[in-house]
């Protein structure tokens, strides 16, 4: 088996349209929530989430690209060209025949299915754009980062919810790791802030109308953002072959299913996936320090979550740091872990732990030490990176430091 | 569907607890029903879709709603309060 690291890193999220900006954001512990900017606002009850922002389509793709480029396919491109520049690969000939992309999207170009279903349905239209399927189909974000990087290898997409990123890095990371790729493009990229995907998740119940406020006694739901992030994962010795910066390595990963409840989190499958992640990297609990957690910011996932982690880790729970930034840039959905990927990552390489912010109240079921409010310098060398789907699957990732 | 706000209420409850809204009393919770998380959600969208109404309820801020551990019999006074408020 090979071993696997990171080496380049690209994101376009509520926090920055850069990996640079991103991190900055996240040292700062600014939040990128807000009120939506989208057409119909004012007919929902939830009026709030993470927007990309200061993004015009049109400053970096043509007509012709635009019109079978999807928002969530757009994302993805602009994260996986800043990912692969910074990995400053040159892939060539037979290279290109071991790259390939895994994706992970719930939504898919669930932009385009709105529009299209407002222009039959609502404004009565008999015909729709010619390319909206292709532009709509949920590997279409997978397949634009293939052709427009010209990866030849192994790429497809996955969608398992709120897990869908975890899940792509992870199969990305397994496929490197067994050797039927070399170097992997993978991360997660979603669109859903529009009028049908923010009224679908209204119906729910679930959803803050203020503030995402994981792990506060006061938290009242989760807050809804969109964007992409997206890695270069390669062979560790092509990676040191080639001189590349190594931002961070792959030791562990697993995967989990509830086979419970169709939306209620489980505390044994959570436990399960964690203590699974930590047994693949054959990483010893207590030298983990930092989680990204799922932290959605509902009561019932944060206390869940917080159990899991203490049935796993034991007296080491209270050492250990926790952090969810989807305080800051909401939930991503199926591109969520991708953009929580990065705080690990910076965890490990400069020591700083983004923060949880919005914390206002402890909450006795979450008694955990969740960075509250601002970042904290911490000298870690494993981190570990959660999430858990609807659907009851679950996706755990752990990453060291080289 | 015809009757009082309690009746058709109540028919919209038993619908999810699988009973035949004969053996549904007002004096019921939907906790004694096994109405779970989903099925509130549910029972929620259909008194809303049936009195035209909307009804303020968040799952993440318990005891704020009409419906924790509520029995039937109030749930339908806040619909009927609800419904008068519409046409107020």
């Amino acid at each position: 088996m090979r071993r696997v690291v990171i080496t380049g890193q690209g994101t376009i999220n509520p926090l920055g349209n850069s990996a640079s900006e991103t991190l900055e954001s996240f040292r700062t512990g600014r939040c990128g929530i807000g009120d939506l900017k989208i057409r119909d606002a004012d007919r929902l009850m939830i009026r709030i989430g993470g927007q990309v922002k200061n993004f015009a389509a049109a400053d970096y793709f043509s007509r012709q690209e635009l019109a079978l480029y999807d928002r969530f396919t757009q994302f993805a491109l602009l994260a996986a060209d800043e990912a692969l520049s910074q990995s400053g690969i040159d892939l060539k000939g037979n290279a290109l025949e071991e790259a390939g992309v895994v994706l992970g999207t719930a939504g898919g170009g669930l932009n385009t299915w709105d529009a299209s279903y407002r222009s039959v349905y609502q404004e009565g239209k008999n015909r729709v754009h010619p390319f909206v399927v292709p532009k709509l189909m949920n590997n279409a974000a997978a397949s634009h980062v293939s052709m427009k990087f010209n990866l030849r290898g192994p790429s497809f997409s996955v969608s398992t919810a709120c897990s869908s990123s975890n899940h792509a890095i992870g199969l990305a990371f397994q496929l490197v790791k067994s050797g039927m790729a070399k170097t992997m493009v993978a991360g997660g990229a979603e669109s859903m802030l529009c009028f049908g995907g923010v009224k679908a998740w209204e119906g729910l119940r679930v959803m803050s109308p203020i503030a995402c406020r994981p792990f506060s006694k006061n938290r009242n739901g989760m807050v809804q953002g969109e964007g992409a992030a997206l890695f270069v994962i390669e062979d560790f010795k092509q990676a040191r072959l080639r001189r590349a910066e190594i931002l961070a390595e792959i030791v562990g990963f697993s995967m989990t299913s509830d086979a419970d409840d169709i939306v209620m989190p489980s505390r044994s499958g959570a436990a399960r996936a964690i203590r699974g992640a930590l047994t693949a990297g054959n990483i010893a609990p207590d030298s983990v320090g930092y989680i990204n957690a799922h932290g959605t910011g509902t009561i019932a996932n944060d206390r869940t979550e917080c159990a899991a982690i203490i049935d796993v880790f034991g007296g080491h729970a209270d050492s250990l740091l926790l952090s969810s930034t989807k305080s800051m840039h909401g939930h991503l959905i199926g591109g969520t872990g991708s953009v929580e990927l990065l705080a690990c990552i910076m965890a490990l390489r400069e020591g700083v732990i983004a923060p949880t912010i919005g914390f206002e109240e402890p909450d006795p079921e979450c008694p955990l030490d969740i960075v509250p409010n601002e970042a904290r310098n911490a000298d870690i060398s494993v981190a570990m990176s959660n999430s858990f789907a609807f659907g009851g699957l679950n996706a755990v990732l752990v990453l060291k430091s080289v | 569907m015809q009757g009082s706000v309690e009746e058709r209420v109540i028919e919209i409850i038993a619908e999810q607890a699988v009973l035949d809204a004969k053996n549904v009393a007002p004096e019921y919770t939907l906790g004694q029903l096994g109405i779970d998380s989903l099925g509130l959600a549910e029972i929620i969208f259909g008194i809303e879709e049936n009195f035209d109404i909307q009804i303020d309820f968040n799952a993440n801020e318990p005891g704020k709603g009409i419906f924790e551990d509520a029995d039937i019999a109030s749930i339908a006074r806040a619909v009927e309060n609800l419904v008068a408020q519409k046409f107020g």
